[in-house]
């Protein structure tokens, strides 16, 4: 089975407190850890699982510049079998659907049955996946959190509400985005990242891509980000001041107050 | 303004509660605005759906069809795609399905597509400024949507608030005949409840609920004791879940249960609306955290900014005392 997973680099929100920049425009992203969207790492190991049951390939790709780099090669280390990095510079600020209009291109400049994204990155859209299987016009089912292959298609389970599993019949190809605890991410150390570190990651643009510049870019992007702010919140919490025993006190005594105490 | 459209959850002939939500954030687009309530479905429930929105919108679209007794997202699509006009707004609950449907729909409807809106600041020039958030509600951004092709809107359930009254006395509109056969590649089989678990958490009054600042498997058992002292459950956020220290039976959230207890006592939870989704009942809530900026505070009762690695053996011991009970 000939598989892609699209992937993207995100701030590492385990690693990171996340903060406006002075001029509120942005976050601060100075000294911000970045790593792999953790659901398209899921999607990773999936596709390696999958291929190692059944055969074939995993290829990994993201749209973005050359820092984005640093995450093709810890896939490539986890086992994927190719890397390619999407790079244009008419590509920058596209809107989830010109990133997706990017994918569709390069999806049809191959051959591959099965396409997984993680089910979502940082801005929480979760619309990539959707709209690249609606260009191509294949079949998509989101939240995938379980995947048995059978004889041209796959038995998918998807999350639902409640911890419930939503177990559905989808043919080949197809795209599948991801949720996190499909599996069990396999650890990637810095000795793995050194062993591909020579492995050539190709670099493909517009042309290369055969893509249309109208379709992508931020003059075509119809949905754009105007800032980014900190809600008023409400009252908020009370925040306790006291020491750590202190503090333990309070909460037991609050608890008590609250009707959670026997 | 184009014709706003309210896509209709429904259940065993039981309207969704987004239904009114969405009314009031298609009033939050024009505040004159009559959206088309539309419902798929087929049999006596869908009629029954139908018929309870009578007050609420003046137009219902009803799509009956065999093939949509359940809601599959890519055989909505095709019906819905059959009966919307070009450039109209579609509003739906941002959920698992709209999940599954809203980003395929939007392509085919050529429309831009706002996932899970939590709030509406109105048109300027032809364009639609919402709020959304990112990084897990750690920072909200304003976007700005262009629909002069139309728009597809997820919106995040609760976060428009229903308007009290309505009087729209509408009438249902049979669409049924403009789909035609619907064929998916993708087959509903069937529905796989999840298991029970050895701890219900949904009937616990004291629930200790640990997120990712647990940090490792091995110390749930901090959490495992407090609860124990306090006569409490220990249930999790979805992290927990996922680095599979605990089972999926005790996570709290959209995607796990949902619990009604008096007092929630958040331990290294972030506060993620995911999570927060599954907190019902308004319960005295707790928030013991080490970032200050976690999302957790704006809506806990009381906050300790602390390492929930050393606060939690301290309550621990607090409690055994107040209690008279013994360490094990």
């Amino acid at each position: 089975m000939e598989i892609l997973v699209c992937e993207r680099r995100v701030p590492d929100t385990s690693e990171n407190e996340i903060e406006l920049n002075a001029a509120g425009n942005d976050i601060e992203r100075d000294e911000l850890v970045y790593s792999v969207n953790e659901p398209d790492n899921y999607a990773v190991e999936e596709a390696l699982q999958i291929r190692d049951r059944v055969g074939g390939n995993v290829t990994v790709v993201t749209v973005g510049g050359e820092d984005d780099e640093e995450i093709l090669r810890r896939e490539l280390a986890m086992g994927a079998n190719q890397a390619v990095l999407i790079s244009d510079e008419s590509f920058f600020d596209s809107d989830g659907r010109g990133i997706a209009t990017i994918l569709k291109d390069f999806v049809r400049k191959g051959h591959y049955d099965l396409i997984l994204t993680g089910v979502q990155a940082d801005d929480g859209a979760a619309q990539v996946g959707g709209m690249l299987a609606a260009m191509l016009d294949y079949p998509f089912a989101s939240l995938v959190n379980s995947i048995e292959v059978e004889d041209g298609k796959l038995k998918v389970s998807r999350e639902i509400e409640g911890g419930n599993r939503e177990l559905n019949e989808i043919d080949l190809p197809c795209v599948l985005s991801i949720q996190t605890g499909i599996n069990e991410p396999r650890y990637v150390g810095m000795r793995g990242i050194r062993q591909v570190a020579s492995v050539p990651i190709p670099i493909l643009g517009a042309s290369e891509l055969s893509t249309d510049h109208v379709m992508v870019g931020v003059a075509a992007a119809r949905v754009k980000r105007i800032d980014y702010f900190i809600p008023a919140s409400g009252k908020g919490a009370e925040i306790l001041h006291g020491s750590r025993e202190e503090n333990a006190d309070k909460v037991l005594e609050l608890m008590a107050a609250k009707g959670g105490l026997k | 303004m184009d014709r706003i459209f309210a896509y209709i959850a429904h259940r065993a002939g039981v309207v969704d509660d987004s239904a009114m939500e969405l009314l009031a954030a298609a009033r939050k687009i024009d505040a004159n605005a009559f959206p088309t309530a539309i419902v798929t479905g087929c049999g006596a429930d869908l009629d029954t759906a139908c018929n309870s929105l009578t007050p609420s919108f003046s137009e219902i679209w009803k799509i009956a069809n065999d093939a949509l007794a359940y809601p599959n997202a890519e055989l909505v699509r095709q019906g819905l795609l059959s009966v919307l006009p070009r450039n109209c707004i579609v509003l739906l609950p941002h959920d698992h399905f709209s999940i599954d449907l809203a980003p395929g729909l939007s392509i085919k409807l050529d429309a831009a597509f706002v996932p899970d809106a939590v709030g509406i600041d109105g048109v300027e020039a032809g364009s639609l400024k919402l709020v959304r958030q990112e990084f897990g509600g750690q920072v909200s951004t304003h976007v700005r949507c262009d629909m002069s092709s139309g728009a597809v809107i997820s919106v995040r359930p609760g976060a428009f608030k229903p308007e009290g009254k309505t009087a729209a006395a509408g009438t249902v509109i049979d669409k049924s005949s403009a789909v035609g056969a619907l064929t998916a590649r993708r087959r509903y089989i069937e529905t796989i409840v999840a298991e029970a678990g050895d701890v219900d958490i949904t009937r616990h009054n004291v629930l200790v609920s640990i997120g990712r600042g647990i940090q490792e498997k091995d110390n749930v058992s901090l959490a495992e004791e407090l609860a124990e002292a306090l006569g409490a459950a220990v249930s999790c956020s979805r992290p927990v879940v996922d680095a599979k220290w605990m089972e999926k039976s005790r996570q709290v959230g959209s995607s796990g249960k949902t619990v009604k207890p008096k007092v929630y006592l958040a331990c290294g939870i972030s506060g993620a609306s995911q999570h927060l989704a599954g907190i019902k009942g308004n319960p005295f809530l707790i928030a013991i955290n080490k970032n200050p900026k976690a999302p957790i505070f704006q809506v806990a009762d009381v906050g300790i900014v602390d390492d929930v690695l050393e606060f939690l053996p301290e309550l621990t011991n607090k409690a055994r005392e107040m209690r008279g009970v013994a360490a094990k």
